[in-house]
């Protein structure tokens, strides 16, 4: 059997404002009150101020989490902090509605003839513009403020007007409506990004690529297929990916860990050589919170998409080993409260291969930027993990109980991902988790992810799945 | 304190859950009428 390796990971931010108001919550705010629409673009932040906050320059990799310094950031710029980072992006909302407009192959998103061509030329000037083709922004020209008079949706407003519109794909079908559209485009095209980003930074061949899993959340289908279709093979087409299939995998937010496993197990298998997995951008999650912020007089920091990009091959001698033999999974037995999840995740797997709770140097779980949640009253998502965590390693005699905080701090890190669901569980840490076992120090870590399956209301229970990253020791 | 009541239960899936809520209150004499469990991200 092959052993199955990272090879690379890359991520990528989207920032989007413009599109907050797309967003699930936003829009149902402004449709019961359109004055919120003026609150939430009276605090909006700039595109400097995004590239300078702290935690989007560790989702890009220049600075890892623990490393980010005090809270809070939203109120300063991290002192280096660029656009292009050693993973990926982030790119501002210019750029990004042209690729949307890249990304859409039937003409459904319009743009004026400025926004087409300001956005081409940056992507012109862009280090992927070979993967994009921005000549092709030119067949995106039209009249946006005509085409939201027939019914299509504004997904970019100027002060002069509306410069981008997106029509719906079919009148009757409710899962081709144009903002289910916008989210699915805004996915592929994050998506899209990251994947090339992978490729571009790590010097690989497109058609090296033998399988897209993509793991985003959005459900692609129509009215007899709802969530049939799949966005891997739309962002392998999209990266130049030509010799690649793909498909997805839905789970929840923890959709990207089982997505790694079986693109581990098909390298293992030797079905494929080279396995990329792909999560693209949630536009439902923008400003998902942004009430808490409007209300402690902080920016709508839930301004960006996030999408993150992983190429799993055969063993180069070099990079992180996937342990294929260490795998937890959540079971239906299982049973739901936070210590019997930690311990299918957690405990069960390292006892297969008799490792021990402190034998792992990073642990990356639900990863959410707390400066994001706590102003909305959702607590600091990651630390609440991390302490189950180490109150599990204390009842199992491996810490004493005054070292917990010193636990939390050695193999926990503060949250820094956007709150987009899949992205911030475990996902937006692979490109820091393959440096730290090449690299860094580090030795083992292990990502986990936990989805809320009772949300779609098929089941009660939730689902979660680990995996073990360990340096290769050739 | 929860003998002969009607109870909402409402866990989290990143702190408690609602099961185990539930569970702790069998013994109480209570009934639990609605059981959910929230993510809050």
């Amino acid at each position: 059997m092959a052993k199955p390796v990272l090879i690379a990971a890359a991520a990528a931010l989207a920032h989007a404002p413009g599109l907050i108001a797309l967003g699930s919550k936003p829009a149902r705010e402004i449709a019961r009150d359109p004055s919120v629409a003026a609150r939430i673009h009276a605090n909006l932040r700039g595109f400097d101020a995004a590239v300078g906050y702290a935690p989007n320059q560790a989702f890009i990799g220049s600075v890892h989490p623990r490393a980010m310094g005090p809270r809070p950031h939203f109120n300063r710029i991290l002192d280096g902090g660029q656009r292009f980072g050693p993973d990926g992006e982030i790119m501002p909302e210019t750029e990004f509605l042209g690729l949307m407009a890249l990304a859409d192959q039937f003409k459904l998103i319009r743009l004026s003839p400025q926004l087409a061509q300001s956005s081409a030329e940056a992507l012109m000037r862009h280090p992927l513009h070979d993967f994009f083709d921005p000549g092709k922004l030119r067949s995106a020209i039209g009249d946006p403020q005509v085409e939201v008079s027939r019914g299509a949706i504004p997904l970019h407003v100027t002060d002069t007007g509306i410069a981008g519109s997106l029509a719906a794909g079919h009148h009757e079908d409710t899962n081709l409506m144009a903002h289910v559209l916008a989210e699915n485009l805004a996915c592929k095209a994050s998506g899209a990004l990251a994947l090339a980003h992978l490729l571009k930074l790590h010097d690989l061949d497109p058609a090296s690529i033998d399988y897209v899993i993509g793991c985003s959340e959005e459900a692609v289908g129509d009215r007899y297929q709802r969530g049939g279709g799949n966005l891997g093979k739309a962002i392998a087409e999209m990266a130049g990916c030509v010799e690649a299939s793909g498909a997805d995998v839905k789970n929840f937010c923890a959709a990207p860990v089982p997505a790694i496993v079986i693109a581990a197990s098909l390298v293992a298998a030797g079905v494929f050589r080279r396995v990329a997995v792909v999560g693209g951008g949630s536009l439902p999650k923008l400003g998902m919170k942004f009430e808490g912020h409007l209300k402690n007089s902080m920016p709508i920091l839930e301004d960006s998409l996030g999408a993150v990009a992983a190429l799993i091959g055969e063993d180069d001698g070099r990079s992180p080993v996937i342990r294929l033999d260490a795998i937890g999974r959540h079971r239906v037995k299982s049973g739901s409260s936070a210590e019997a999840i930690m311990d299918a995740l957690v405990t069960a797997p390292l006892d297969q291969i008799g490792l021990k709770i402190t034998s792992i140097d990073d642990y990356a779980t639900e990863l959410h930027n707390p400066e994001l949640t706590e102003p909305q009253g959702s607590g600091n998502v990651p630390e609440r993990n991390y302490r189950m965590l180490a109150a599990m390693a204390v009842r199992q005699k491996l810490i004493a109980r005054e070292e917990i905080g010193r636990f939390v701090a050695d193999h926990g890190m503060p949250g820094f991902a956007p709150t987009q669901g899949h992205v911030a569980s475990a996902f937006c840490y692979l490109a820091h988790a393959r440096r730290g076992l090449t690299d860094g120090g580090a030795d083992r870590i292990m990502m986990m992810a936990k989805g809320s399956l009772f949300l779609g209301m098929m089941t009660g229970q939730s689902d979660g799945m680990s995996f073990i990253l360990e340096r290769n020791r050739g | 304190m929860f003998a002969g009541k009607k109870i909402i239960v409402i866990g989290e899936r990143d702190g408690v859950a609602s099961p185990a809520i539930a569970a702790c209150l069998a013994a109480t004499g209570c009934e639990v009428v609605l059981m959910a469990t929230e993510c809050f991200v």
